[in-house]
């Protein structure tokens, strides 16, 4: 890659493989093209050459070729997989920012609250790991210079990790044609030092997303229900995230981020057992920024983490 | 035409009104028919690309809105794919060709042949008249819920055409699969049956099993868009990625339906130019038919970031890989077959070699894109348009003009300007890797594809692209005009001008309407060149 | 092939190969048919996985009395159809014109009692973008179910309604003698394809009707 950094922990790789098949295709192209020229001029009409004789050898001839490139094939894809199979995984330490793609902006939200539009700040040696999701038609996040490239869908989470290795700033496009203003549809990631980066999110500091996740349970009055007060017969949602539910239809789901956000906007698809299907569907009521406080808030609410200023 | 000059009878003089040819059942006519219209549709599409080259020459979107971008962008694929390179060769060559090549006087059901021209040019009407509404900016994806719920251009009309379209491929596969299983010649058993004939034979299974699918799925979104329901549609409960598995379990088998027959194009034009037997004939058919079957199986490939499971994604990327190794060996087996040849460099030969390098550099890029880690990088950028361009452009477009040159003589009894021809074919694989090798190295460097305005650093690329495409505009507006010049003027052919084996070279040129006088009768496999 | 002596199309070199190509054709034409089936087979699949709740209460909406009655009166004409080859093969004429349209008779059985569930959908309120008001948790996903349901009923009820005309022509030309034992293509053809509509519904029935209702 002539002008386009290796900023991410597993650039260098990617690199390696795309110059490694770039050697390797450039042999077969050589070799190929050489053959032909020679054989191409050798026996050119007009030319007195020996053109007697068939070949009597071609099963062995074809199946060398056939095994041949079977065989460097199948060692490509295993080294591919491998290292997919890293760039798919975040680690456990990766701290997590949402992402909400929308016709034709990106928001992105850092674990303590601070929002972003269209610009991304994160820090060198910390693992990211981008949770996303798209407000109307499918979007996708691609950041170049970090090797990645992830679809952004409505109605679904999907998820991207990177651990950024050098500070400057880089291109982030939406990938996935999305509609008129598709090319106008991207913005930069700043890779800042860790101590630069602690600065920025000082100066950035408002209430944490779980924070503002508390303030949206009481303002969409989910508190009416939910609330152990409530005298309504609707689930408990203390420690729910990370638990098994068990569902009205015999399933049990594992309440994750896809979950919450679901049981928010859909609330009819996965009803929890022993209750009966009340609550409407807030779809069409809550942006996707809010479910994603919400979702924040669920995943602290009844831990010692659920008021974090005053627990530490 | 010379008044004194005597014309043999053939199906060019075998009526002379219009309505001799709307309503032929004539294979060769129908292939007419099929030549004038796509060539109508492929400078159409090749205006919309001329467009799209001169907004991005510079990386400000400033000679047309966005809007028009996209949909000019939409406009180019969808009639390059469905009104161009789907029918390109089978529709053409394969109608022509098919039957004289098994010794038929037909195919087997020459009216619903026609019928799939009118299916044809009714697609056609729906495409061009969404165009001159104001067009559709879904890309020729139709990717929802975008094209469901979110587009107010005419997704409708558009959807309708190709739907159309669709059961002309569908009833032309129906039509050459059940040719080549009873129509064949006498002593024409299915391993002495030409290359180019396989191909049509492997080309139509995927016609005919593929087609049917796009066409319910488009006529789902039309559903959707009526009724305000979402099969695809997450908002109502729908699944947005069930639409591109069924959309790309069409789609890329629609790939091979662009190139297999452009492979069976290249044999023929090989080992006539070389007078020699195919090397490894037989590894030639199983790879044509490995490459029909195992290409139903990797629509996955397409899907590697979208969100896909990772292990659905381990298995078409492996089946991805698998599926090269026909096309390699196809790759090698051409090669080898030049070897103690007797190499003519005429126009076809020159269109030939050109396809197999260009086919070559698409088919190893196509590689990079099958390895996952690689393919999230690179899928969505400019490195997947110049891959797809190397196959499709570089490969099925320089096969089927290849073709065209190479059976020019037989379809209209003419030779054309062989200077010129060559220069034409040369130009255009310079014009062509300009325009596209450019595009590798934007799409590497990350440059998103489908981007009306661009970032500066991928300027110098893009000015080489827009460059090139000059060279290969200008390299396909000179054969219109030397073929005229030819249909005019050209000198008459003979039976077999080239002197070159094939039941097709044994009949004149232009042949008479049946074909064959008498019904031949074939003791000896294709290509039985003399070796001395 | 429309006088009473079997023809040949000019580019058939006899009635063996015209015979062969046609019936290869409505076996190719059947393939494509079942992969146009397939895609709404593979929808229902996907969103019966994701909403298994939705269809199972969904799919109590639909008719089993009716929905059996109009299987029994497909696998029926099915049979009548098989007997008309079987006559026409046998060199009869009368009871084949009789079996082939009784075979069409019952197609239109099928059409009508269709279009008495039809309407009681409608009464009902459960037709997507027509007359829909199912309400509460799952009315959105149900509602995913009827437009299954209807596309593929329609599409199967089209199917229904073309072979019901084949087999009409089909009577026409039994009764003005264009069939005779040795030589019956056209009418072999339409009955491969009155089988596939019957086979199509073999998998609509169970799937959209019995699923669910356990």
């Amino acid at each position: 890659m002539t002008f386009l950094p290796e900023a991410s922990s597993f650039a260098g790789r990617v690199d390696g493989l795309f110059y490694a098949m770039l050697g390797l295709s450039t042999v077969v192209v050589l070799g190929v093209f050489t053959t032909m020229l020679v054989f191409a001029i050798r026996f050119r009409r007009g030319r007195h050459v020996d053109r007697s004789g068939e070949s009597h050898r071609e099963l062995g001839i074809e199946m060398v070729w056939t095994l041949v490139p079977f065989a460097m094939f199948l060692a490509i894809f295993v080294w591919s997989i491998r290292l997919w199979i890293v760039m798919r995984t975040p680690p456990a330490n990766a701290s997590t920012i949402h992402v909400v793609g929308k016709q034709w902006m990106w928001e992105f939200e850092h674990p303590d609250g601070q929002r972003e539009i269209d610009t991304l700040h994160v820090a060198t040696g910390q693992p990211i790991r981008l949770v996303m999701i798209s407000q109307d038609v499918i979007h996708d996040v691609s950041i170049p210079a970090f090797r990645v490239k992830q679809d952004v869908l409505p109605g679904r989470y999907t998820q991207l990790w990177f651990t950024p290795t050098r500070t400057g700033t880089y291109n982030l496009f939406c990938a996935e044609y999305c509609g008129t203003d598709h090319s106008r549809m991207g913005g930069v990631v700043v890779v800042q030092t860790p101590a630069g980066h602690a600065r920025w999110l000082a100066s950035h500091a408002s209430g944490s997303l779980a924070d503002q996740g508390r303030m949206l349970f009481t303002r969409f009055g989910c508190a009416g229900c939910h609330d152990a007060g409530s005298s309504v017969h609707a689930p408990r949602l203390d420690g729910l995230y990370g638990s098994t539910v068990p569902l009205a239809d015999g399933r049990q789901v594992l309440a994750d981020e896809r979950y919450l956000h679901d049981a928010i906007t859909l609330p009819g698809s996965e009803v929890a057992a022993g209750y009966a299907p009340l609550m409407p569907s807030y779809k069409d009521r809550i942006d996707e920024a809010d479910i994603l406080a919400l979702v924040a808030y669920l995943k602290v609410r009844g831990t010692d983490r659920e008021i974090p200023h005053a627990a530490r | 035409m010379q008044p004194a000059e005597h014309v043999p009878p053939s199906y060019l003089t075998d009526g002379n009104t219009l309505r001799s040819w709307l309503a032929t059942h004539d294979h060769k006519r129908i292939a007419i028919l099929y030549a004038v219209s796509i060539t109508f549709f492929f400078f159409l599409g090749g205006i919309a690309a001329a467009l799209m080259r001169l907004e991005l020459a510079t990386p400000a979107g400033d000679v047309m809105s966005a809007e028009t971008y996209n949909k000019t962008f939409t406009f180019h694929g969808v009639v390059m794919v469905w009104f161009f390179l789907i029918p390109s060769i089978p529709a053409t060559l394969g109608n022509f060709l098919l039957p004289m090549m098994i010794g038929a006087r037909d195919v087997a059901f020459p009216r619903l042949n026609l019928f799939s021209w009118y299916l044809y040019v009714t697609g056609g009407v729906f495409t061009v008249a969404c165009l001159l509404l104001g067009g559709v900016d879904t890309g020729w994806t139709f990717y929802t819920p975008f094209s469901t719920m979110f587009s107010n251009s005419h997704v409708m009309l558009t959807v309708v055409g190709v739907f159309v379209v669709g059961f002309s491929s569908i009833l032309t596969g129906l039509n050459f699969i059940v040719t080549i299983h009873t129509m064949r010649t006498t002593g024409m058993n299915w391993f002495r049956m030409p290359l180019f004939v396989w191909s049509m034979y492997g080309v139509s299974l995927v016609m005919m099993l593929a087609t049917p699918v796009l066409a319910m799925t488009l006529a789902l979104i039309a559903a959707e868009r009526l009724l305000g329901i979402g099969i695809f549609d997450p908002a109502l409960g729908g699944d947005p990625l069930l639409f591109q598995h069924f959309f790309w379990f069409y789609s890329h088998p629609a790939v091979y339906i662009m190139v297999l027959p452009a492979m069976g194009v290249v044999s023929e034009l090989i080992t006539a130019s070389v007078r020699r037997k195919i090397f490894g004939y037989h590894f030639m058919v199983y790879s044509i038919i490995g490459i029909a079957v195992i290409g139903f199986l990797v629509w996955g490939h397409h899907m590697f970031v979208a969100g896909q499971s990772m292990y659905a994604s381990i298995v078409f990327s492996i089946l991805s890989f698998i599926i090269a190794v026909p096309s390699a060996i196809k790759v090698f087996n051409w090669t080898a077959t030049l070897y103690k040849g007797d190499i003519a460099f005429g126009a076809p030969m020159i269109y030939a070699l050109g396809f197999v390098g260009l086919f070559m550099l698409g088919g190893l890029t196509g590689l990079f894109l099958a390895a996952t880690a690689l393919d999230v990088n690179l899928t969505d950028t400019y490195f997947v348009v110049a891959h797809f361009h190397y196959i499709m452009v570089g490969g099925a477009v320089m096969a089927y003009l290849g073709g065209i040159h190479f059976w020019w003589p037989k379809i209209t009894g003419r030779m054309y300007s062989e200077a010129w021809a060559r220069f034409a074919a040369i130009l255009m694989f310079l014009g062509f890797n300009l325009t596209f090798f450019p595009q590798f190295l934007a799409g590497a460097e990350g440059m998103p594809r489908r981007y009306h305005s661009y970032p500066s650093e991928y300027g110098l690329l893009n000015v080489l692209s827009s460059a090139g495409s000059v060279l290969l505009a200008a390299s396909y507006l000179l054969p219109i005009g030397y073929f005229l010049w030819s249909l005019r003027f050209g000198e008459r052919a003979s039976n077999d001008p080239w002197g070159v084996e094939g039941l097709e070279w044994t009949t004149p040129s232009p042949p008479p309407t049946h074909n064959f006088d008498v019904p031949p009768v074939v003791t000896d496999g294709p290509y039985a060149y003399k070796h001395p | 092939m429309n006088a009473s002596a079997p023809r040949t199309a000019e580019q058939f070199d006899d009635a063996a190969q015209q015979r062969d190509a046609a019936t290869l054709g409505m076996w190719a034409f059947l393939a494509t048919e079942v992969l146009f089936f397939g895609v709404l087979f593979a929808a229902y699949t996907v969103c019966r996985v994701l909403w298994p709740d939705a269809f199972a209460s969904a799919s109590r909406h639909t008719d089993l009395t009716l929905g059996g009655i109009e299987t029994g009166v497909l696998l029926t004409s099915s049979f009548t159809v098989a007997l008309a080859i079987r006559d026409v093969q046998l060199g009869g004429r009368r009871l084949a014109v009789f079996l082939l349209c009784s075979t069409a008779a019952l197609g239109v059985a099928f059409l009508v009692i269709h279009g008495l569930e039809y309407y009681d959908d409608y009464k009902a309120a459960v037709i997507p973008g027509i007359r829909y008001e199912e309400v509460g948790g799952l009315a959105s996903q149900q509602r995913l179910f009827f437009f299954l349901y209807y596309v593929t009923t329609a599409f199967h009820g089209l199917h229904v309604a073309i072979g019901v005309a084949l087999l009409l022509v089909m009577a026409v030309r039994t009764r003005q003698g264009d069939f005779c034992p040795e030589s019956h293509t056209s009418l072999e053809v339409t009955a491969l394809y009155w089988h596939l509509v019957d086979i199509v519904w073999i998998f609509v029935f169970p799937l959209y009707y019995q699923v669910g209702r356990a």
